[in-house]
């Protein structure tokens, strides 16, 4: 019975709920880093695809990321794939609990190693594509 | 008590989760070097053939795949629910979660097709 009075019960939630408070409106923000991570990915897979054509169109790709739209589309993409990596890593210790010789590493401990293997990860990428 | 039931739902958390961390530690760098410090001059454009080089090795081009797809899982996922929830679309939940994963999976296939085809 309590079923069935619970999938009756649709409380009214208005469409901006999640303008009605700031940690709402964070959250929501977020959850839009998707659309940003989605454009660089299509951005990458641009940048291979010409690359794969030859050194002209690689200087037209080149020419082409200068342009003022794109460099503040990719300026507000990197600040909210940022915005979602920090969130992302802060929340690890939350979302997983790792074990080492069956103690349990502790919240900050976790939080810190990902930081610098993300450091490590991010200085072989720029290696790799700076060279 | 009532048997589990089986759902595909944990796999795609897994999927979420995994796509988040490889976004999280490989794209900020990644964004910040190709869409904004090269292109604003701050550091000198990679060569044609170092690029090339780097896009040739099988290990680059199957790394650039797993993070592509696993990325577009995530990003789908995550925007399926903000749509979802946010908007409060949940009558269409079924067209939105196929559009969502529908457009991972073209992403994925359009990255292995510039990995592994066109390259």
């Amino acid at each position: 019975m309590t079923d069935f009075l619970a999938r009756l019960y649709k409380p009214k939630v208005p469409l901006l709920w999640w303008l009605s408070k700031p940690s709402y409106t964070a959250f929501v923000l977020r959850e839009l880093s998707s659309l940003f991570v989605a454009w660089f990915v299509a951005y990458l897979l641009l940048l291979a695809l010409a690359v794969g054509a030859g050194e002209a169109e690689y200087r037209r790709f080149l020419d082409l990321s200068a342009n003022p739209f794109l460099i503040a589309l990719n300026v507000v993409s990197f600040a909210f794939v940022l915005y979602h990596a920090v969130t992302f890593i802060n929340l690890t210790p939350q979302a997983m609990v790792v074990r080492l010789r069956g103690r349990r590493v502790p919240g900050p401990l976790l939080t810190a190693s990902i930081y610098v293997a993300w450091l490590v990860v991010s200085a072989f990428l720029a290696w790799l594509v700076v060279g | 008590m009532a048997k589990p039931r089986t759902t595909v739902e944990p796999y795609v958390w897994l999927m979420f989760s995994g796509g988040g961390v490889i976004a999280a530690l490989t794209f900020p760098v990644l964004l910040f070097l190709l869409g904004v410090a090269i292109p604003l001059g701050w550091v000198s454009p990679p060569d044609h053939g170092h690029l090339l080089a780097v896009l040739s090795h099988p290990l680059t081009r199957l790394g650039l795949v797993v993070m592509c797809a696993m990325a577009l899982v995530h990003a789908a996922h995550r925007l399926r629910f903000t749509l979802q929830d946010g908007l409060q679309l949940h009558k269409y939940h079924a067209l939105l979660a196929t559009v969502a994963y529908g457009g991972a999976l073209a992403g994925a296939i359009a990255a292995g097709y510039v990995m592994f085809v066109v390259l």
